[in-house]
């Protein structure tokens, strides 16, 4: 196998309370076929986990999925910390059931994307693809 | 101490010292970035002789096994064990890349999730990248990053081995190879490969009703064979005194050029 670029390698995960995973467990497995590192943290973690995790593994990204309704808070919550860590370098991205005037205000907040149901897969995928290139 | 930049570059010396100096001081996130640069340019070694690193006495052990043996669980435990002792515990913890993608499922510190908040600990996941011999091409330097950052103990855990992947011995200090039961009769002790590297063997899922059959074919044809659980932590202190034992009779020159099996 021959590898010519460094891999980007992304967090993939679930916070808060919410257990449907089969989802986050897709978009892994998408962005792993898509020749990425994906560091798979599973459910219920906390915003300080998952900071945390992705300043040890070194991401270009964090991905969480939230179907509680709690994602005001936790992506905020995510937010302040890679701020508080000198680490706002990592993008951060979400999916999950979330009314359109939350994807305006999280995404004005530094979200970079938010997908919901009927994303096509491929859209996701390309949007992780090209965050590389902001570097 | 200059703050890190967000991408240092293996090209500018100064931000190489910069974070070699940070890596020293224990900086969690230059660690993490030192072994980026160590994984994406495998010609980056120079960057390691900043770290001006002398041996501290770091003990680095590997975890090798078949896979879904417990590697990961077994970790977990041994983390806790050595955190009990006040240890700083680094873990380097590597699954396969793909050979058709590129891509990788790094999905190993799931079992480590209660070390996630504890300053103490440093878990990393690296992917093979393409390399063979159940090791990242970068572990051994990561390793030697961990060290640097001050780490008293340094876990390497490998990819779910079959029986050429053997690159282990040659990182760490010691070998624990984790089978559970079930997967073979005394012919699989008998063969060349993982379980003639190992220092010492751990059954692991040591509840399962087999586990005394593999058990007592292991031991057939190598001492050092020990039972756990790790879901419970069972057999776990027994594994690290074993392990305790193994390196005072190596450090003593007691066991030279011998394998266990």
């Amino acid at each position: 196998m021959a590898v010519t670029s460094a891999p980007l390698r992304i967090l993939i995960g679930k916070v808060g309370l919410d257990g449907h995973d089969r989802g986050v467990k897709l978009i892994a497995r998408a962005l792993r076929d898509a020749g990425m590192e994906v560091i798979y943290t599973g459910l219920h973690q906390t915003p300080e986990q998952v900071v945390n995790t992705a300043i040890q593994e070194d991401v270009d990204a964090i991905g969480l999925s939230i179907l509680s309704g709690a994602h005001n808070t936790l992506f905020r919550r995510v937010l302040e910390l890679l701020k508080e860590q000198g680490a706002e370098d990592i993008a951060l991205f979400g999916g999950g059931i979330i009314p359109d005037e939350d994807v305006t205000t999280l995404t004005a907040d530094g979200v970079k994307a938010l997908f919901r149901p009927g994303a096509p897969m491929q859209e996701i995928v390309t949007f992780v693809k090209g965050l590389k290139s902001h570097g | 101490m200059s703050p890190l930049g967000p991408h240092p570059s293996l090209c500018d010396i100064h931000d190489l010292m910069n974070l070699a100096e940070q890596v020293r001081a224990g900086n969690i996130r230059a660690v993490s970035r030192l072994i980026s640069l160590l994984e994406d340019h495998p010609g980056g070694r120079e960057a390691l002789r900043l770290l001006n690193s002398t041996s501290r006495g770091t003990r680095v052990i590997g975890v090798t096994g078949y896979p879904g043996a417990g590697k990961s669980t077994v970790v977990n435990c041994l983390v806790n064990f050595y955190r009990r002792q006040g240890l700083k515990v680094g873990v380097l913890a590597v699954d396969i890349s793909s050979s058709v993608t590129g891509g990788a499922l790094l999905g190993d510190r799931i079992r480590m999730q209660e070390h996630t908040l504890d300053h103490g600990v440093y878990i990393r996941s690296m992917a093979t990248r393409g390399h063979h011999g159940g090791l990242a091409q970068a572990t051994g330097d990561a390793a030697l990053v961990l060290e640097a950052a001050g780490y008293d103990v340094i876990l390497i855990e490998t990819i779910g081995v079959g029986q050429n992947e053997v690159d282990i011995v040659d990182v760490a200090h010691i070998v624990v190879a984790v089978v559970a039961p079930g997967l073979g009769d005394e012919i699989q002790a008998m063969k060349a490969g993982l379980l003639e590297v190992a220092h010492i063997i751990v059954v692991n899922k040591g509840d399962l009703p087999d586990a005394d059959n593999t058990l007592r074919d292991l031991r057939e044809w190598c001492p050092n064979v020990l039972r756990t659980v790790a879901t419970t932590g069972e057999g776990i202190s027994e594994l690290a005194a074993a392990m305790t034992v193994y390196q005072q009779s190596r450090d003593v020159g007691h066991i030279g050029e011998a394998r266990n099996c």
